[in-house]
């Protein structure tokens, strides 16, 4: 009998067993195609929408102060990019929501590991830090502004208080996640304080902390431009908030509507360019799929 | 409370070996017992006493609930006994239970240097340490692969990679391939006694199948259920390697399994 495939061979057999029961990752399926059937029902549904809105508009059924065309907000967002304001509202409120964001982030981290590793700490704090989840951080806009007057502090202030408490609950969410399994794994390994937690708890509790940080960025753009819409002046310059509100003043509907337009958009594009690879990276490499599949 | 762990390590040289009135074993328990707190039954675990020498292979096999599980967990530390001492030999013992229990985070590769770094290994060891034992359960192509690439089989002997790299003199195994297929448990019966073989650690191996006992220990003990005490031990002098269809593993393992029935009807009445 050959060498080879002697059936008394422990790796030759090892390797037959391992080949037939290993997971084959299915060939990758054309991506362009999956993308645009994802892409097409969407698409198609704002055209019907925006044809809807221009028939309306066109019927003359409101004033047209009321009820721009799609048209009118269309050159309301060409003059507001071709001025620059537009550019500078983005790219002002972007700069608060990321800074308050990693704010959010850094703070969040340090309140959830404390609370995910000290028992009683975390029975005081985490029914608060959980209730805070569903107090609508608008609420904090008054109150911040009494304390820091209209400055940027009192923005950042809204921002932090609306992002922190989902970060903190991702956080511990996830960490309550990791099975018990693991957990006892570490310690066998012989893993125990610190390194318990950078080893075994921190990366066990990567995919709720995510789910966590998405909402979190959510919460800050949200209460950014609560807090930029109440807190309008010259003195904070022109951000997306602050654009609306001008739009109101003035009476400039499609402005209104061409800002909410742009909130939308960046908030959008922030969730399906950073958050959504970021969650399908972490759980592809884990072997669990993400919401959406594949 | 009069448990107590010893690490020999610990001990200055001359005194271990001149003044301790045994020769020093990997495990050695001694009148180790354990309830949980539910004094309406007998206790788990009644006064327990058994050793395994160094370099050893000993099965323990029992009931399901019979205190299997419970007596690993008390020598590995993670749970104490409610009286009686427990004594483990240098380093911190490895433990192998059902669930391989990989890191999905990690892939094979990482989840052995985990092991080594816990364990202290300098950075630049590591690797090549990873390597090493890898290769040693036949898995040096699968270093990169991720835990959910993995078959049931190469789970587990990634996983015992693992416990390898904790460098304890001391494997505890509890039903470690009680979830496998029987190709893939005959192939690693085959890779463990290997394994033994070349590295001289002292196992305890737990299971409630009988011809595996037999299959692989130098020793097979017997422990009765509730309460839980060593009713009987059988040395296996069959030499290896051995096949678990072997006529004289079969003869063993029959009339082991006819004491174990009889503790099992005991319970019945
Ligand atoms: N944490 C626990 N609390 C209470 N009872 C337990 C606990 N762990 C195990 N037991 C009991 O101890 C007995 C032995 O369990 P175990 O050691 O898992 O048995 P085996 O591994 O032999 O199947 C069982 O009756 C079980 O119900
Ligand atoms: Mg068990």
């Amino acid at each position: 009998m050959a060498a080879d495939t002697d059936p008394s061979d422990v790796r030759a057999l090892e390797a037959g067993l391992d080949a037939l029961d290993s997971l084959v990752t299915p060939v990758a399926s054309n991506r362009t195609r999956a993308a645009w059937s994802a892409f097409w029902p969407t698409a198609a549904a704002v055209v019907v929408f925006g044809g809807v809105w221009q028939a309306v508009a066109l019927a003359g059924l409101r004033p047209s102060y009321a009820l721009p065309s799609p048209a009118d907000v269309w050159t309301a967002f060409v003059v507001a990019a071709q001025d620059g304001s537009g550019v500078r509202a983005v790219g002002l409120s972007l700069e608060r929501g990321g800074l308050g964001f990693a704010i959010s982030v850094v703070v969040g981290v340090l309140l959830g590991t404390t609370l995910a590793t000290a028992p009683l700490l975390r029975r005081a704090l985490g029914p608060i830090v959980s209730g805070l989840q569903s107090l609508p951080s608008v609420a904090w806009v008054p109150a911040a502004l009494i304390w820091f007057q209209l400055s940027n502090a009192a923005i950042f202030t809204v921002v932090l208080l609306g992002a922190i408490p989902s970060i903190v609950n991702g956080l511990l969410a996830g960490v309550d996640q990791v099975s018990p399994l693991f957990l006892r794994v570490g310690q066998v390994l012989g893993a125990s304080g610190w390194t318990r937690i950078r080893y075994v708890l921190l990366p066990g509790a990567l995919p709720g902390f995510l789910a966590g940080l998405k909402q979190g960025w959510a919460f800050a753009w949200r209460s950014l431009m609560a807090a930029e819409l109440i807190s309008s002046s010259p003195r904070l310059g022109t951000g997306l908030g602050q654009l609306l509100d001008l739009g109101r003043q003035t009476n400039d509907m499609s402005l209104v509507i061409a800002a909410i337009l742009l909130i939308f958009a960046v908030g959008m594009a922030i969730e399906l360019a950073v958050f959504s690879p970021l969650e399908r990276k972490v759980l592809r490499a884990r072997g669990l799929t993400g919401p959406g599949g594949r | 409370m009069t448990a107590t762990r010893t690490d020999h390590s610990l001990l200055p040289a001359d005194l271990s070996v001149h003044d301790d009135p045994h020769p020093p074993a990997a495990v050695r328990l001694e009148q180790v017992s354990k309830d949980f707190g539910d004094t309406s039954r007998p206790p788990v675990l009644d006064r327990i006493d058994l050793t395994v020498a160094s370099g050893e292979f000993v099965c323990l096999v029992g009931a399901s609930g019979c205190g299997k599980s419970t007596l690993l967990s008390i020598i590995a530390g993670l749970d104490a006994p409610t009286s009686g001492t427990v004594e483990v030999a240098a380093g911190h013992p490895a433990l192998m239970v059902e669930e391989p229990a990989l890191f999905p985070w990690l892939d094979a590769g990482q989840n052995v240097e985990l092991a080594l770094r816990l364990r202290g290994v300098p950075r630049g060891a590591r690797g090549g340490e990873a390597r090493r034992l890898l290769d040693l359960v036949h898995l040096d192509g699968a270093s990169a692969k991720r835990v959910h690439e993995l078959s049931g089989g190469m789970r587990q002997r990634v996983a015992l990679a693992r416990a390898l790299a904790q460098e304890g003199r001391v494997l505890l195994m509890d039903e470690p391939f009680a979830a496998l297929d029987a190709i893939t448990r005959d192939v690693m019966h085959d890779e463990l006694t290997r394994i033994w073989q070349d590295t001289g650690l002292s196992v305890l191996f737990v299971t409630h199948n009988v011809r595996e006992a037999v299959r692989l220990g130098q020793r097979v003990v017997l422990l009765s259920s509730r309460p839980g005490r060593v009713v009987r031990e059988w040395t296996v002098s069959i030499p290896q390697p051995r096949r678990i269809e072997d006529p004289a593993v079969g003869d063993l393992s029959t009339e082991i399994t006819e004491h174990l029935r009889r503790e099992i009807v005991r319970h019945g009445r």
